[in-house]
């Protein structure tokens, strides 16, 4: 009998291939949302898994803030290359020329600009679903949210009233305009995407690892030197040697000091880290209800 | 590793949030920005008091009132098992997401606060974790602190649990004197209580022994989806056709017999096709292709079987319901039903039975079901459906009931054993 048991990692892989193929027989028009990180690129291998020897039916969907690191636009446009993905680029600059997002005074973050620009490409190609990497175990509101969770027509989550999900009994059904973000790697941790990575022996972008770069320190950790936000001589300017631990925009995502040049020390990095991969993003420590607003206008 | 399943329940204010905060702390499964988060809130609204249970109140709204509205999910691990835990609501008004967070754990924390005792809200939750046949359940009695560790107070407690656990369904039961506040036999045994001879919270979670929760018995496997890539020029792949689906039931095998339901046709499995490979043999609850014998009829929705252990079929089905939904069951109206991968319409033609939350007993015909009642139905589906009684197999034997119109989910149902099995003579044609 032993012999027919999970272990976790077979669990969660299996729970998610049931999820990715659940959507594509519920929905008539889901995307997978591919950012080129570490979740998206655990996402793209469980679609081979879900759909091979079938093309992956369902396209792939980035929202481009234009301050983007260059190293994951160009592993993003590869991997959706060799996976023969159509891949979908809306760009938050087109959004802004466009007049559908509007920069508040002085807001440099192109955080908050990618909502309109993620819900305008929803609307023009009229996604009813798109898939999305996000964990529960990254951030308290995200650890509420449902596999499928449900979004109006203005794309807003409610999170005193989302739908029941019994079992493994996704309700799929929509009105017209109205959207379901799901998300198959909900019960994943940070460890598990590294193993599952380690396991698969999946590719990932070069600044997860080690690497030497220059860094500006701001609001308490390291963030790259960048043509945004270029440093004032009153900061204080290192080359260091650094990694991410999750990715951000260019000009928010903390970098870790590191030697981790391997996806085995990243596990073992992890498995001793003494802070979350959240502590690094300064846009979710804006206020202790960062993500949970965001996520109610509209956000991933 | 294995991986345990666990959620909390119990009415309000019994201390749950605060006993999975001391689970995580006490384990030292807390990372130093959550810990200083968590300081952080203290001083703004607590007082200087670090609040535990603000570690899975992550809404905004939940803070404010200091009360759980929907379900949490948190991750540890210890060097023995990797633990997903379901922080769940106790407030009556949100127990559809109590079901939502039990419905998929191997084991439930009951807690009761000492000074209250057992009170309706612990009935309801026992009783829906014993609907749901959660195989194993700890009495968490809390806030020992406030009732001088009173050993006859703890025994009083776990009497009257006793006198009504025989009259649901529950086969692991295991009593817990603790302070979730403190820490007592959360993950150190406490200095307070001499007097109990058993394990602490996490270390009956760490060893108590999860029997598979999955049915190996008789082979089940929704087609969720067809796989039909279109590669009119690859020779390999020219003639490619595979049904998708997470084996809901048993082992299949490569070169078994197995039938297509509804339609009744018997063929043989070719290929057990994975992405890293055919494997010879895949068990519940695996995600596969299989590619059959024959050019056969199938679709998402129908459903693969092996030639034992039949399935019932029927489109009159006798089941429980818990009922989630403000708007009372109404009997007659149309509601969509899924099942696996299938979804049917469906009307309640009779409401034979509602549970007594108080007593556990049955009461005869209500005119409805309200708002978190749990009753007994019978309905009738637009097709008949291919299901196993929820006793047998959580997975075929499960469905939700889905309003029209509002697409709002209103009800978890359970059904009952079928009456008729699947009759493979009555086949059409066999190829
Ligand atoms: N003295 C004492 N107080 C406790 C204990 N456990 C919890 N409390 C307190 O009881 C109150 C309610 O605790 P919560 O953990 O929020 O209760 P809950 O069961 O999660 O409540 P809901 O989720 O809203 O149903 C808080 O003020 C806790 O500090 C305990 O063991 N002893
Ligand atoms: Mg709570």
């Amino acid at each position: 009998m032993s012999n027919y048991h999970l272990d976790h990692l077979q669990y969660l892989e299996t729970e998610a291939i049931h999820i990715m193929r659940e959507v594509a027989g519920e929905f008539e028009r889901p995307a997978l949302l591919f950012s080129g990180g570490k979740d998206s690129i655990c996402l793209l291998r469980l679609a081979e898994k879900a759909f091979r020897p079938a093309e992956i039916p369902l396209p792939f969907l980035n929202v481009d803030t234009g301050h983007h690191f260059p190293e994951l636009n160009e592993f993003r446009d590869r991997r959706a290359r060799e996976l023969g993905g159509k891949l979908i680029v809306r760009k938050v600059e087109d959004a802004i020329a466009r007049g559908l997002a509007q920069p508040a005074p002085g807001e440099v973050s192109r955080n908050r600009l990618q909502i309109p620009t993620l819900l305008a490409a929803i609307e023009e190609f009229r996604f009813d679903c798109c898939i999305g990497g996000a964990r529960r175990d990254e951030e308290k509101a995200r650890a509420k949210e449902r596999f499928f969770s449900y979004r109006d027509s203005f794309g807003q989550w409610d999170p005193k009233s989302q739908r029941p999900e019994i079992w493994n009994l996704y309700n799929a059904r929509l009105n017209p305009g109205e959207n379901m973000r799901v998300f198959p790697l909900s019960n994943w941790t940070e460890m598990d995407v590294w193993e599952y990575i380690r396991q698969e022996k999946l590719e990932v972008p070069s600044i997860y690892f080690s690497h030497r770069r220059h860094c500006v320190r701001r609001q308490g950790q390291w963030l790259p030197v960048n043509d945004i936000q270029p440093p004032k001589p009153t900061e204080e300017v290192r080359e260091l040697t650094v990694r991410v631990r999750t990715i951000g925009d260019i000009i928010s995502t903390g970098l870790v000091e590191s030697p981790a040049a391997t996806v085995d020390d990243i596990i073992a990095e992890i498995a001793a880290a003494r802070v979350t991969e959240r502590g690094s993003r300064a846009d979710d420590k804006a206020s202790e209800a960062a993500m949970e607003d965001r996520k109610k206008a509209g956000y991933f | 590793m294995d991986l345990l399943r666990f959620n909390t329940c119990g009415s309000v204010d019994d201390g749950k949030s605060t006993l999975i905060g001391r689970l995580l702390y006490d384990s030292k499964s807390l990372m130093e920005d959550q810990i200083e988060a968590l300081e952080r809130s203290a001083d703004i609204t607590g007082g200087g008091q670090v609040n535990l249970a603000n570690l899975t109140d992550g809404l905004r709204a939940e803070r404010e009132q200091g009360i759980t509205i929907d379900v949490a999910y948190r991750y540890f691990a210890t060097p023995r098992r990797k633990f997903i835990v379901a922080d769940t609501p106790g407030h009556v008004q949100y127990t559809r997401n109590m079901v939502t967070g039990a419905s998929t754990a191997n084991l439930s924390i009951i807690l009761v606060d000492a000074r209250a005792g057992v009170i309706e809200q612990s009935r309801r939750h026992t009783a829906i974790a014993s609907l749901l046949r959660i195989p194993h359940l700890v009495i968490a009695v809390n806030k020992m602190d406030l009732v001088d560790w009173s050993e006859a107070r703890f025994n009083e407690i776990r009497a009257e649990f006793e006198q009504f656990l025989p009259r649901l369904d529950i086969k692991d039961v295991k009593f817990i004197p603790m302070s979730a506040l403190n820490g007592d036999n959360v993950v150190t045994p406490s200095a307070h209580t001499p007097w109990y001879g058993g394990p602490t919270l996490l270390s009956h979670l760490e060893t108590v022994h999860i029997a598979s929760d999955w049915n190996l018995q008789g082979l089940r496997l929704p087609v969720q989806w067809v796989n039909r890539p279109n590669q009119p020029t690859d020779p390999r792949l020219h003639d490619f056709r595979g049904f998708s689906g997470q084996i809901a039931g048993g082992i299949v095998r490569a070169g078994q017999k197995v039938m297509v339901l509804p339609s009744g046709i018997t063929t043989t499995v070719k290929e057990i096709h994975t992405y890293d490979g055919p494997v010879a043999e895949a068990f519940c609850p695996q995600s596969v292709t299989l590619v059959l014998a024959h050019d056969v009829d199938v679709s998402r929705g129908n459903m693969i079987i092996g030639p034992d252990d039949l399935p019932g079929s029927a489109s009159d089905l006798h089941a429980k319901v818990c009922w989630m939904h403000p708007r009372a069951l109404q009997p007659g109206k149309k509601y969509w039903l899924k099942h696996t991968t299938h979804t049917v319409q469906a009307a309640v033609t009779e409401i034979t039975h509602r549970i007594n939350i108080s007593s556990l007993e049955q009461e005869p015909a209500p005119a409805g079901l309200a708002l978190n009642d749990i009753g007994e139905i019978r309905l009738r589906t637009s097709a008949p459906l291919v299901f196993d009684g929820y006793a047998t197999n959580r997975l075929t034997g499960s469905f939700i009931l889905i309003e029209q119109g509002t697409h709002a989910t209103v009800a978890a149902g359970m059904l009952h054993p079928p009456r008729e099995l699947v009759r493979p003579e009555d086949a059409d044609f066999v190829i």
